[in-house]
Order: C-alpha cells, then sequence, then structure tokens
C-alpha cells in the first residue's frame, strides 16, 4: 500500500509518511501561504498550487530529488474586445483540482473562473483549452458559493483512454469530451437542482455538482456528490441516478469511488448548504458497498459531540487499493483509515484548514 | 532613470530587487522591469496586464490611478514604490 500524503492546507503543503501502521508529519512547505490542490503523478513528481493573496495564483514541481521549482501557471489569452459581456473574468483566479493526463508530462488544470488548461511538458507550458472556454455556453455558468467566478472542480479521464474526458463544473454540470478535448457537449442528464425555479430544475446547465469521483478499474462508472443530494451514473456521466438512501443527510461536498469496486464509494454529508456542518455535531464517512442501494454510516475514531468540520470537495482521498482513505476539514482536522473507512486514526497534527489530500508512494 | 523598489513580501518568493529604469509610464517601467525579471510578471500583474487586486503601486508617495493601462506618467528621479495592499491576504 501507498505510504505518503500530500495535503494542501490554508497555510501550507505538508507530506505525511506511514511507517508501520503510524502517519506522521514527515516533511512541509510554503508554510503561511494557502495551498488550493495538490497532486502526486505517477512519475514520481508532487505539484502544489498557491493561491497567494496578493500575488496570484502559482505552481510549485517537486522533482524526485526533493528540490522543489516554481512552474509556469495557466494563463488566460488576451481578451478579444467584442466579449464586453462576458461575465466571467479572463485572468487566473485558482486552479482548483490538478490530475494527470494519462499520457507522459500532461496534466490537466481545473481553474476558477472557469478555464480548463492542458500542459504537455509537466507543468512547465499551459494552453488554454479555448474549444471549451470559447463555448457559447460557457457564459451560463453560474458561480461558486455565490461567488462570480465559475470553477471546474474535477477532470476525470478514462484510464483506457486519455482522449476521454468528463468535468465537473460548479456551476454548470458534466462536460465531456471523447476528442482529447477538441470538443465538448454537456451530457448529464437526470439531475435536479433544488434552488432553482421550476422550469429550470431539470436544466443540465444549472446542476452543481460539486465532485465527481470515477472507479478505476470501470470508470463509465461515476459518483457524484451535487448540491442537493448524490448521484450515480454507469454510462461516464450521460445519465445519472439519484441515491436516495444517502444518510445522515443528503448535502456534502466530497466522494471517493473504490479504484475497483464500482459498487463501492465514500461520503462526507452534512447539513445543507445555509449551515455547512455536520449532522448533530457528529462527523461521519457514509460508505455505500452495494452501487448506492444502502449507505452504513461509520464512526469509529470520528468526533461525535461538538464536531463542526466541513470536508470540502477535494478533501477526501482513497488509495489504489481501496482500503487506505484520508480526509481533512475546514477546521484542520485529519482522518486516515487503513480499513476501508471502517475506523479512523487522527496523525500527531493540528493542521491549518484543510482544501486537497492525495495518496501517493514514496 | 526611475527607481522602482519592491515589497519585502515578494522576496519570500523570487528575488526582487531595486532596479533604475528608463520609462514614460508605468507601464513602460514595469515593462522595462520584467524584461530582466519575467517571472515577476505574474506576481503584480494579471492575466490581461492589470494590476493584481491587492497589488499597489505609488509614485513619488501616491498611488497611481490607472491600474489596467497603466499609464501613469513617470520621470527621471521618481521613486516608484510596488507592495501589497492591506486587503486579501
Amino acid at each position: 500500500m501507498v505510504d505518503r500524503l500530500h495535503v494542501g492546507t490554508r497555510k501550507g503543503w505538508f507530506e505525511l509518511a506511514r511507517r508501520g501502521g503510524d502517519w506522521e508529519v514527515s516533511d512541509c512547505r510554503f508554510l503561511g501561504d494557502p495551498v488550493s490542490a495538490v497532486l502526486a503523478d505517477s512519475d514520481g513528481a508532487v505539484y502544489a498550487a498557491l493561491d497567494l493573496g496578493h500575488f496570484g495564483a502559482k505552481l510549485w514541481r517537486r522533482d524526485r530529488s526533493g528540490a522543489w521549482s516554481e512552474c509556469a501557471v495557466p494563463v488566460f489569452p488576451p481578451k478579444p474586445a467584442d466579449t464586453g459581456d462576458d461575465p466571467h473574468p479572463w485572468s487566473l483566479g485558482k486552479i482548483w483540482v490538478l490530475e494527470p493526463g494519462g499520457i507522459p508530462g500532461r496534466l490537466w488544470a481545473g481553474t476558477m473562473p472557469g478555464g480548463l488548461f492542458r500542459s504537455d511538458d509537466g507543468g512547465r507550458s499551459w494552453s488554454l483549452v479555448e474549444t471549451l472556454w470559447r463555448m457559447p455556453e460557457r457564459r451560463q455558468w453560474a458561480g461558486v458559493a455565490g461567488g462570480e467566478q465559475p470553477g471546474i472542480n474535477s477532470v476525470l479521464v478514462d484510464p483506457r483512454n486519455p482522449q476521454d474526458i468528463r468535468i465537473g463544473v460548479s456551476t454548470a454540470g458534466v462536460w465531456a469530451s471523447t476528442d482529447g478535448g477538441a470538443s465538448w457537449r454537456i451530457i448529464n442528464r437526470g439531475m435536479y437542482a433544488e434552488y432553482m425555479p421550476p422550469e429550470r430544475r431539470e436544466d443540465p446547465i444549472v446542476q452543481d455538482v460539486h465532485r465527481l469521483a470515477s472507479c478505476a478499474a470501470r470508470p463509465e462508472v461515476v459518483w457524484c456528490q451535487h448540491h442537493n443530494g448524490v448521484f450515480r451514473s454507469e454510462d461516464a456521466g450521460a445519465t445519472w441516478r439519484e441515491l436516495a438512501a444517502i444518510r445522515p443527510s443528503k448535502f456534502g461536498f466530497a466522494v471517493a469511488a473504490h479504484p475497483r469496486d464500482p459498487d463501492t464509494a465514500w461520503f462526507v454529508p452534512a447539513i445543507k448548504d445555509e449551515r455547512r456542518i455536520p449532522v448533530d455535531g457528529r462527523l461521519v464517512v457514509a460508505r455505500t458497498r452495494d452501487a448506492g442501494r444502502s449507505f452504513e454510516v461509520l464512526t469509529e475514531g470520528l468526533p461525535q459531540r461538538h464536531a463542526y468540520d466541513l470536508v470540502w470537495r477535494h478533501a477526501l482521498a482513497v488509495d489504489p487499493s481501496g482500503e487506505q482513505l484520508a480526509f481533512g476539514s475546514t477546521t484542520g482536522g485529519l482522518w486516515i483509515s487503513g480499513d476501508g473507512g471502517k475506523s479512523w486514526t487522527m496523525p500527531d497534527a493540528r493542521l491549518p484548514p484543510i482544501a486537497a489530500v492525495r495518496f501517493a508512494q514514496a | 532613470m526611475a527607481k522602482v523598489s519592491f515589497t519585502p513580501a515578494l522576496q519570500r518568493f523570487l528575488s526582487a530587487p531595486a532596479v533604475e529604469v528608463k520609462a514614460a509610464t508605468l507601464g513602460e517601467a514595469l515593462a522595462a522591469v520584467f524584461t530582466s525579471k519575467p517571472a515577476l510578471r505574474g506576481y503584480l500583474l494579471d492575466d490581461q496586464g492589470a494590476l493584481r487586486r491587492h497589488v499597489v503601486v505609488y509614485v513619488n508617495g501616491w498611488p497611481v490611478k490607472d491600474r489596467t493601462g497603466l499609464s501613469d506618467p513617470v520621470s527621471a528621479r521618481d521613486e516608484i514604490y510596488v507592495f501589497q495592499a492591506l486587503t486579501g491576504g
């Protein structure tokens, strides 16, 4: 099983190492700076995206030798004069998610304000996927959490075919490309948006997809934590079925898909949007092992009194074995499981608010 | 030559010593700085070339007015100071 965990927090990047059965902080970097995304690529490189309050988004890469260097960041092209009514800025807000592209050197970056960027040289240069950015429908993309900027929060690359890509957008549904990003279409059917007027409730583009996760062994199985429910697709995001059995609540941000078992996934539910805290102050993980027909509420090792931890969409991860999981919270709690979520332990650290966690091999 | 100085807060991320440049506007002054220090550009300007929202520039003790076009005039012996606004962060 993998033995490293990368954690992006409001105040820096942390690496944890598993020694025996215990995890402990083994390294840290960028102390004091917000880290918005982390990625451990299969070539051994580690990426940390910074979201500097004054100086903008930055991207750093650690190579196999352990040396960090600053990479290029995605940059939007000059805004043409005839796009004056575009509601979204043509300027990078932050890197929200980084994913390997399935080809050596290729990375995808999902950003605010909704640009998807590709690198083919390990982050040394980036190009905007203009086919997506210039679609007229993009102007309908709504902002995240009352903000003005939409964000691409998920990039799913089919491990069998790196040209086959799905993205999840807050707030604009699920978009697909089957030609490596040359063309795009919105594909999600079957979701509904409680927060919209009735006539727009089932419109694919108003669906607030908080996070997507697919099963590595069966990539057509995709799970979604949506703003008002959890959903499952068995056709790579085209049609969705609500999983009404989720408990203790249907709101949340994070989802993790078992890498081998297409019927298993984990969620971290919370009280819905106006409050965003765990139900009854009890922090729990909801796990299904039967494709969403039923859910177990897992509590062993998790705080069950006066816990107000919220888990953001990139702050829950599962390792390639499906046995190790980790999640981090807005109050800096970090819990790790070695038994598929049945029980959890905390490393000896009080971390800043956590945005993202990722497992890796040393 | 106008003198351009940078907040020590930038030094955490990259070297940004004070430099002297020949320029008629703030935009020209920054362009001259970026010629020798291209990595600095993304720290100070957004993707469209405007000053970042939480970066401010003072010329001889007063904030520049044109944060988008960077057209504020500068002349020899002017002191240009680039620092972080007390917002954001």
